[in-house]
């Protein structure tokens, strides 16, 4: 069944007619030409397809448009502003976070919102260290810098075939410091 | 996928009725888990009603000092909310247990009770599974059942209910708030699912178009000392093999209550009510805890790859309660 969405993605507004089957992930695959987010799994297993999706990090996959007419999404090509790398990107690079590249757009969108989301105190699993909860009870902004294990538990949501783990956690770990 | 329609309803009421017209509608939350199934040709609807806009997406606190949560919150949401994490931390932690932040941000209070199975035969169509078609026999009893039930299984069904939430929530005694096309209810979380006997394809005693609209904690005064443990394959990310809830309030070294809820062994969140029973009124210690957790599990019935539970959960319910007796000022 075909509806009309509308769409803002990386700062432009767009119209388009999908089946009301389409995921996200298609419509901006398919539909609106913008590869960026990839297909690993297409069943919320892997990340490859995060977006941030009104501000928040979320699987394009499991995500029907219909579901998200007038959304604001933001996918790791929409990072880079005025032709400059999203600090995140840059590090990414610097570190050799990388082999293959395929998990990387969604790993880079997933850091950039995990940074914001311990910036305002979102607590992990790993947040919570004492046994009684109380830990988590500080609902202050997390280090991530000097919690390396926060990086992961916050980033497993994203997977990497190629098992580039050990450089993404001081190619975040940079951006988180500054 | 088949296709189907896709309505936004306009208030939960609409929601109720959009649904008792069409025997082959579903509800819509985040789809986490919904599309995924719809994906895999598991579920069918025709029909898809939105409730993320008519279910209440806020958590307040009651007069009496319980809290409500919307069932239209996100899990992130609710993990993140400092009355939770500072009231009922166990239910902040199974939260953060579960999936990831990418499908926690979509996936809803209402949608993570009613998340089905993952046993992978009742996910694969080509195979016999009576949760999926009813008749058609279990594959996993015979089959690969290393992640499945230990307690409260049917020789029709012997799947896992994988919702961590549902544990924490179990153990708090919290309650869920339907309305439906026979008006509103309250049904305690540990009546909210079923045991699987002859009918495994029921998951829950909730009618065709019954909406869930929030979840009641109680006030429970002790959870504030309370602790989610998940034990799984890998360290995050991963459905559990066992998992712990547990809060006890203790007085002059004496259990004045206790509560035990298990994920992972049975169909349903596993409230501990022999152990917690066994443990009321006295002292408590490893060897005390180790009675009781054994007492809990007297019934357990493995299949030929998942004893190891058995033991797994023993340990975890002793060392669970333990650091939170240890972690007492
Ligand atoms: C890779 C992966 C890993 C995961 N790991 C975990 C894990 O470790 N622990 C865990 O607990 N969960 C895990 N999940 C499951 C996840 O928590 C659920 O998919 C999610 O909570 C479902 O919420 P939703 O809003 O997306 O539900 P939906 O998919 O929208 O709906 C699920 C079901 O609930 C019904 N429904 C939705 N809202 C209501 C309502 N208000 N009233 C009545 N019925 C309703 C729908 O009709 C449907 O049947 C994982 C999921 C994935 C994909
Ligand atoms: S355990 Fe239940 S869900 Fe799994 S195959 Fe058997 S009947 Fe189906
Ligand atoms: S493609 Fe969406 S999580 Fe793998
Ligand atoms: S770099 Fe190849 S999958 Fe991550």
């Amino acid at each position: 069944m075909d509806t009309e969405i509308a769409l803002r993605v990386d700062g432009a507004d767009h119209r388009l007619t999908v089946d009301t089957r389409t995921t996200l992930l298609d419509a901006l695959r398919e539909r609106l030409g913008n590869t960026s987010p990839k297909k690993g799994c297409d069943h919320g297993q892997c990340g490859a397809c995060t977006i941030l999706l009104d501000g928040r990090r979320a699987n394009s996959c499991l995500a029907l448009a219909v579901a998200h007419d007038g959304a604001d999404i933001v996918t790791a090509a929409g990072l880079a502003a005025d032709g400059q790398l999203h600090p995140m990107q840059r590090s990414f690079i610097e570190h050799d976070a990388f082999q293959c590249g395929y998990c990387t757009p969604g790993q880079i969108v997933s850091a950039v919102a995990m940074v914001e989301e311990a910036a305002t105190g979102w607590p992990s699993a790993v947040t919570y260290r004492h046994p009684d909860g109380t830990d988590g009870t500080d609902t202050g902004p997390v280090d991530l810098a000097a919690n390396p294990d926060e990086i992961r538990e916050r980033m497993s949501g994203n997977l990497c075939r190629c098992a580039a783990y050990a450089n993404m956690i001081p190619a975040i770990q940079e951006v988180a410091r500054s | 996928m088949r296709p189907f329609r896709y309505e936004r309803a306009t208030d939960a009421a609409n929601a109720v009725a959009l649904l008792a017209r069409a025997p082959q509608a579903a509800f819509l939350g985040g789809g986490t888990n919904l599309v995924d199934l719809m994906k895999l040709d598991v579920a069918r609807p025709e029909l898809l009603v939105d409730v993320r806009r008519v279910t209440p997406r806020t958590i307040e606190q009651l007069p009496d000092g319980g809290v409500r949560i919307g069932a239209g919150v996100t899990n992130s949401d609710l993990a993140a909310d400092p009355l939770i994490r500072r009231r009922y931390p166990v239910v902040a932690q199974a939260v953060l247990n579960g999936a990831s932040t990418q499908l926690r941000n979509l996936a809803t209070v209402g949608g993570n009770l009613l998340q089905r199975t993952r046993c992978l035969y009742f996910q694969d169509i080509t195979t016999a599974c009576n949760k999926r078609e009813p008749g058609t026999g279990c594959s996993a009893i015979e089959g690969h059942n290393r992640d499945l039930a230990i307690l409260g299984t049917s020789p029709d069904c012997i799947a896992t209910n994988p919702s961590d939430l549902a544990v924490a929530l179990a153990a708090m005694d919290a309650t869920v708030q339907t309305i439906g096309p026979d008006g509103s209810r309250a049904i305690p979380l540990t009546e909210l699912h079923r045991l699987p006997g002859s009918e495994p394809q029921h998951d829950n005693v909730l009618t065709h178009g019954e909406l869930i609209m929030a979840v009641v904690l109680p006030p429970l005064p002790f959870a504030t000392r309370s602790y989610y443990r998940k034990i799984r394959d890998r360290a995050s990310y991963a459905f559990a093999l066992v998992s712990v809830a547990a809060a006890i309030d203790l007085v002059d070294g004496q259990v004045r209550d206790v509560r035990i809820a298990l994920g992972g062994v049975a169909p349903k969140p596993w409230r501990a009510t022999r152990a917690e029973d066994l443990l009321r009124g006295g002292p408590v210690d490893e060897e005390r805890l180790r009675r009781a957790a054994e007492a809990e599990l007297a019934d357990a019935r493995p299949q030929a790859d998942n004893a190891f539970k058995i033991p797994l959960a023993r340990n975890a319910i002793v060392r669970t309660v333990l650091d939170l007796v240890e972690a007492a000022p």
